[in-house]
């Protein structure tokens, strides 16, 4: 087990030195200069010169992404073109948005999607299944930012409960902030919310016709019991793995939805400041965002491998 | 003290404020489209910035009134010698900055000579180029010296870029600006609002309001619902025109329509062949059929043009009818120079709905007359880079928020490549004229020069929208620059 | 495949029939779109902006005073047509890279192949989409590149898990036993026994791939004006949806009948295709 912790960590570390490198690529050759968007249409090339100086664009590429990788790994991000403050202070403060985000949206998903499953799973082939698959069906189909407009239609503009963007900060109340929280967790819930549910019914259903479900009920085991006793803890696992796949994508993907609600997230951003050519700060954010999918992949394997021994010849 | 809602700031207002007999309330919280990068107006061009601090924390030596006059500010008085190259300032005395610290010639001296220093990087570093010396004579006394008459020096000196600020304290005024004006800055929740509230050793007429609350709502939508629900008091240039027709019936507010400094144009390419030839040019200014752009993508709001020039000014020449749609003109101007099955050309657009919107309707106008154009819907720093710099573009669409900047067609090096001796001529000699008669003359030249030579496509004045709680009193009607002076501003309640 | 046994049973599945008649509806009307659509897109009518649906204008007219239903026909053809492209590009390059880690199994080949797997799911798609745009702009093509390098590891696993198992098959093993090598068996004898599963999950990503497409051309990365897309014109009706819905409702709606159409057809096939599952569904 140890043998393949340590391989594991070592193509993690593999992959985001390989990460890092795309990413920084990718990035320096986007054209546009984050000086002379700041200075605007009337700015002289020579202040433009000196303003490029002042935010050190002017060395080489190399040195800049030894510069950017080695205060990484003190966890300092640099300092952002634009906003001139530490990269650093400002993905926490979107973090605080993005992660409460993520986390209500997956509550939201797991609360729906778990009885929804149970139920369509034990009720197989009955009116309730099949109209339970039949909304989850829908709810795979509905693009979420359009799903996100018709709460705003609805629910800001008609009955006017909840604001149609903007996050108020959490130093205006729990309360406050996950009430700017709910229609983009809602939007962001309902197709995962479908996903999950039917990952849920046929991992359930897999496992109850597995052998020692059936060695259960010849004991005497109702088929609920068998259910709720034994095949639920088994189908855990696949659960848990989109569970979590689902969390790194929420945490990254929730930025059309950010769009829609104008919520000061990670998403948003990124967004902004690729617009405005805030390299860094692009740089940084996706680095994290791509850091934060590899760790949670290398739990799940770690976790898989924990649970079935087989696995760790797959490494 | 926080507040919350007009009703909340009211009871705060009792509490503070024991001078006001009538309770009154005293917050309002201002929406804008768009955050500021920083918060210091004499490093970045961001229009925000000036949305925010441009006369409320930041004064200059003059400034903008509401009707775009001229007035004095920091400076009481002043004195120009008779060749029109020595103004003489006389400052207001007593004024202190944010920080106690008092405002004096050394600090205009300081702001100015770092505005146009060799590693200034203001964005507007043009303004500043005709000053040789800024002198201090004693404290309430700044002596300027300009290599050559300029009859726009006093209008130069009222823009944002040329406020002053204090040697100590500009180091950290992007964060934490540190002005003179009536409003001392308090907090900024970055992503959300930015908060200023009244400043109690203000050296002019003290503002009515105790605090004021900016809110970045950049999506439209939410902009339009944030008004809805009252989150918002005011907001100026209201991003969605489509939306201001609810607005002005329904009760609680009222819907401010003025102009703004904004010519927006189809600019085009003058280098790139076909459009080096004048008579393309003027093809494609009568192809296009500006009122149905105006209702089309601003929903009725704006006021064409016919030339770069603001209607609202008194010089100006309504020239519209030198470029009236008319297809069949622009059609046989083509032919005329060798296009009668029209070309293929490029339209480039920013990201604001005036560009976006007004690039499909344009497009579909010129391919009635044979013109068959590929739009790109870019980001501004894709724009400044291909179009601006790069000069890669047959067309494009922008809005020239700057006042009184017809002087850009005197530059050949502008990304539209207007390149004529004429009207460089011209614009010498403006700056060179301080008598308002001689000046107006020339810029009514100017006008119809650039007209004559339909330079670029010239489409309409961009309209100042603000929507307001109908209850809010002394709100500018024009933006004669990016400003939202609130020291006038309070609450009819 | 196609025995009439199995035709017989593709029109006894109801999720099968449903799913391929809205998927057709979809692609008929983009078909159609090319001879005929009740307005020309193009054409602007300002006076008559903003109307609502009548005998006119099935769908209403947009903003600019365009025929929203011909809009929606021209949509499915932008739509359509990103989708299928970013799908071939996955299967093109996924499948032989798949096939190739398949035939040694943990060889440096099968790792670097995988981990780079990996690297690309690690990535924010849509942040990548975006970057993508930032450097060659926005277009259609752009928007079918950053939709099909996201479909590469898809297919790259599936064919690989598949492979991997009819490797150690025995029909396999004879083919090696009669000299050929590991090129031809992958193509002349696994490839084939992994179509079933390769047109299943290709049905699932062409219909990932509209919603990724509505997605990027809402956030104005797709296909540009003229050009309809369903995401545009979801990202343009915004502002106006509490006066006009019908302007958001119609392209979402399209959307959603399509992905659903597809998603539903691919449930169908995969029943189809595996009868085990398709006894335990009765």
């Amino acid at each position: 087990m140890l043998r393949f912790i340590l391989k594991r960590l070592l193509s993690l570390g593999l992959s985001l030195l390989a990460a890092s490198v795309v990413i920084f690529v990718a990035i320096e050759v986007i054209p546009g200069d984050p000086a002379s968007y700041m200075l605007g249409i009337n700015a002289q090339a020579d202040t433009v010169a000196a303003l490029r100086e002042e935010l050190g664009l002017n060395v080489t590429g190399f040195a800049r992404y030894s510069g950017w990788v080695s205060g990484m790994l003190h966890g300092d991000f640099g300092t952002s073109y634009t906003y001139r403050t530490p990269v650093t202070d400002m993905i926490s403060d979107r973090i605080m948005v993005s992660l409460p985000l993520a986390i209500y949206a997956l509550t939201l998903s797991t609360l729906i999607a778990f009885p929804a499953g149970i139920l369509a799973a034990s009720r197989r082939g009955t009116a309730a299944d099949v109209s339970i698959m039949g909304v989850t069906q829908l709810g795979v189909a509905v693009p979420n930012f359009w799903f996100a407009m018709l709460l705003v239609l609805v629910f800001s503009i008609n009955l006017r409960w909840f604001s149609a963007g903007g996050f108020p900060g959490w130093d205006q109340g729990l309360f406050a902030g996950l009430k700017a929280l709910t229609l983009p967790a809602i939007a962001l819930a309902l197709p995962q919310a479908s996903i999950l549910a039917r990952v849920m019914r046929s991992a359930l259903i897999d496992t109850m016709s597995e052998d020692f479900i059936r060695t259960a009920r010849a004991k005497g085991l109702s088929k609920s019991q068998a259910l709720w006793r034994h095949a639920l803890r088994n189908a855990m696992i696949p659960v848990l793995t989109i569970i979590g796949l689902q969390f790194s994508f929420l945490l990254a993907g929730a930025i059309i939805i950010e769009n829609v609600f104008f919520l000061p997230g990670l998403g948003r951003l990124v967004f902004q400041s690729i617009s405005q050519r805030d390299l860094i700060v692009v740089e940084s954010v996706v680095m994290l965002l791509v850091f934060a999918v590899v760790i949670v992949t290398f739990v799940v394997d770690i976790t898989y491998a924990a649970v079935d021994p087989r696995l760790r010849g797959r490494a | 003290m926080r507040f919350l809602t007009p009703k909340l700031a009211l009871a705060g207002a009792l509490a503070i404020c024991t001078t006001v007999a009538q309770a009154e309330t005293t917050a309002i919280t201002v929406g804008m489209q768009l955050e500021p990068p920083h918060l210091d107006p004499t490093g970045a061009a961001a229009g925000a910035i000036d949305s925010i601090v441009y006369a409320n924390i930041f004064e200059g030596l003059t400034r903008f009134a509401a009707d775009g006059a001229i007035l004095p500010a920091l400076a009481e008085s002043w004195t120009i010698s008779d060749d029109g190259l020595i103004y003489t300032f006389t400052l207001h005395s007593g004024v202190t900055f944010h920080d106690a610290s008092a405002m004096d010639a050394e600090d205009v001296v300081f702001s100015l000579n770092r505005a146009r220093a060799e590693d200034s990087t203001n964005a507007q570093k043009a303004l500043f180029e005709g000053i040789d010396t800024v002198e201090a004579l004693d404290a309430t006394t700044v002596k300027i010296t300009l290599s050559a008459p300029n009859g726009a020096f006093l209008f130069n000196l009222a823009w944002g870029d040329a406020v002053i600020v204090a040697s100590e304290s500009i180091k950290d005024a992007k964060t934490h600006p540190i002005g003179t004006g009536p409003f001392v800055f308090t907090n900024w929740v970055q992503g959300d609002r930015i908060e200023i509230t009244r400043n109690v050793d203000y050296w002019g007429t003290p503002a009515r309001l105790e605090k004021a609350t900016f809110k970045f709502i950049s999506d439209p939508t939410a902009a339009f619902a944030a008004v809805m629900a009252e989150d918002v008091d005011v907001f100026p240039a209201f991003p969605a025109p489509e939306n201001l027709l609810q607005f002005e019936q329904d009760s609680r507010f009222q819907v401010i329509v003025g102009s703004t400094e904004g010519e927006t144009i189809l600019a085009i390419n003058n280098k790139m062949p076909p459009f080096d030839n004048v008579k393309i040019r003027e093809a494609v200014a009568h192809a296009i059929d500006r009122q149905s752009i105006i209702d089309g993508a601003m929903f009725g709001y704006g006021t064409p043009i016919g030339t770069h020039f603001a209607p609202h000014h008194p010089d100006y020449m309504d020239l519209t009818g030198q470029s009236n749609y008319d297809p069949d003109l622009a059609k046989s101007l083509l032919a005329e120079a060798g296009y009668p099955d029209g070309f293929e050309t490029t339209l480039k657009l920013p990201p604001p709905s005036y560009a976006r919107r007004g690039g499909e309707i344009i497009a579909a106008q010129l391919r009635d007359v044979g013109i068959t154009v590929e739009i790109s819907n870019l980001e501004w720093a894709q724009w400044l880079e291909q179009v601006f710099r790069g000069y890669d573009f047959g067309l494009t669409i922008v809005s020239h928020t700057e006042p009184m900047d017809i002087g850009i067609y005197a530059r050949p090096e502008y990304y539209f490549q207007y390149d004529s001796a004429p009207f460089q001529q011209l614009m010498e000699d403006l700056n060179a004229a301080t008598d308002p008669a001689a000046r107006a003359t020339i810029l009514k030249s100017a006008q119809q020069m650039i007209a004559d030579d339909y330079v670029n496509g010239y489409l309409f004045q961009l309209a100042n929208t603000t929507v307001a709680n109908a209850k809010i009193v002394g709100l500018w009607k024009n933006a004669p620059t990016q400003a939202n002076d609130l020291t006038a501003i309070y609450w009819n309640d | 495949m196609q025995n009439p046994g199995f035709i017989r049973a593709a029109l006894h599945n109801r999720s099968f029939i449903i799913g391929l008649a809205l998927a057709m509806l979809f692609v008929g009307a983009a078909l159609l779109s090319y001879f005929w659509t009740p307005y020309d897109v193009t054409r602007l009518d300002i006076a008559h902006k903003l109307q609502t649906p009548s005998g006119v204008h099935w769908f209403g007219t947009d903003h600019l005073g365009r025929d929203i239903f011909a809009m929606i026909m021209v949509g499915a053809r932008t739509s359509i047509a990103v989708a299928v492209v970013a799908v071939g590009i996955g299967i093109l390059l996924g499948v032989p890279l798949g096939l190739a880690a398949a035939v040694r199994k943990e060889s440096l080949l099968d790792e670097v192949i995988m981990r780079t797997n990996d690297l690309v799911f690690a990535f924010p798609a849509l942040l990548i989409a975006i970057m993508i745009t930032a450097v060659f702009g926005p277009s259609a093509i752009n928007a079918i590149i950053a939709i099909g390098i996201f479909n590469i590891p898809v297919f790259a696993r599936l064919s690989r898990g598949a492979a991997l198992s009819l490797w150690q098959r025995d029909f396999i093993l004879s083919a090696r036993v009669a000299g050929k090598n590991a090129a031809q068996i992958s193509f002349e004898h696994i490839l084939p026994n992994i179509l079933n599963l390769l047109i299943v999950q290709g049905t699932i990503q062409f219909s990932l791939g509209i919603l990724a497409e509505a997605g990027l051309s809402y956030v104005g990365l797709g296909a540009q004006p003229p050009i309809p897309s369903w995401g545009r014109m979801l990202a343009e009706s915004q502002t106006m949806i509490s006066f006009a819905p019908h302007l958001a409702l119609f392209p979402g709606f399209a959307i959603v009948l399509t992905v659903l159409g597809l998603n539903l057809m691919g449930d169908g096939l995969r029943d189809l295709f595996d009868p085990k599952l398709r006894r335990r569904h009765v």
